[in-house]
């Protein structure tokens, strides 16, 4: 079992519908394949598959239970990929937030010259 | 408010949003004429950029250089592709870290929106390696834990 996540296995993971909305559901609670399965109109055997591929990017893990085998986030492995995105987004936001007011300074200055 | 989205388009892409109060043109403007450049494109508060060479021309050149009062620095370099004044920019860039990172292929387009405009850049997710060096040089800026919210790119 992956319990180092990887980033681009992690981002692939994600570029699924039906992968974010498990990972979406999970954010609520630990569930089994039969719960998870519920509200997608696939089969259990491809639930499982996408819960392979989740389980295998470091995002989710999974514990025995007798026969049940529920699946939970896995924390490390969504701080990872939101380390980066976070870094990203600090750097975006205070460069826009200083473009906003080289827009602002902008207008008048092209007031003038229009007249 | 955040004004920002940032969304993982497949496991290429990242996908960046962003509505400001002023005109394609002058949006497009501050996004091409370096006198203009320099005063936003600066990343983590400290920096400035004092070279900043942009062409704004198909093969155009881009060069620009960071540094920060405690004598840190960086450069990136680039080359224009596809220029649409005032609606569309093509372009690849990549950073010098020291060593250059991959090739970053970015499209950014300016749709007006009313008084305003919406940006939209689409740039290539850069490899695990390259992110772990851009992580790396952004923690010694002394970067806070901000938690983006799963739902972001749940969504």
């Amino acid at each position: 079992m992956q319990t180092q996540p990887n980033l681009d296995t992690a981002f692939a993971a994600l570029s699924d519908p039906i992968r974010r909305a498990i990972l979406a559901r999970l954010t609520e609670s630990e569930a089994t394949v039969m719960e998870l399965a519920e509200p997608f109109a696939v089969t259990q055997p491809a639930i499982s598959r996408h819960l392979k591929v989740l389980e295998g990017a470091g995002l989710i893990l999974r514990r025995v239970e007798g026969t049940r085998r529920p699946c939970r986030l896995s924390e490390a492995g969504i701080e990872a990929i939101d380390q980066w995105l976070s870094m990203l987004r600090k750097a975006l936001a205070a460069n826009y937030n200083r473009l906003d007011q080289v827009l602002a300074e902008m207008k008048p200055e092209k007031g003038r010259k229009t007249r | 408010m955040s004004k920002l989205t940032i969304e993982t388009e497949g496991d290429r892409y990242v996908v960046v949003r962003r509505r400001f109060a002023a005109s394609p043109e002058a949006v497009y403007r501050a996004h091409t004429e370096p006198e203009l450049i320099q005063k936003w494109l600066l990343g983590p508060e400290g920096w400035t950029m004092p070279v900043c060479i942009n062409e704004a021309r198909p093969k155009g050149q881009i060069r620009y250089e960071w540094t920060n009062e405690k004598g840190g620095g960086f450069y990136l370099t680039g080359e224009y592709i596809e220029l649409q004044p005032f609606s569309r920019i093509v372009h690849v860039e990549r950073m010098f870290l020291p060593d250059p990172t991959p090739d970053n292929l970015v499209e950014t387009r300016f749709e007006a929106d009313g008084d305003g405009t919406w940006m939209t850049m689409r740039m290539t997710l850069p490899d695990a390696e390259t992110r772990k060096v851009m992580l790396a040089s952004g923690m010694e800026h002394g970067m806070e834990a901000s938690y983006v919210r799963l739902e972001t790119f749940l969504i």
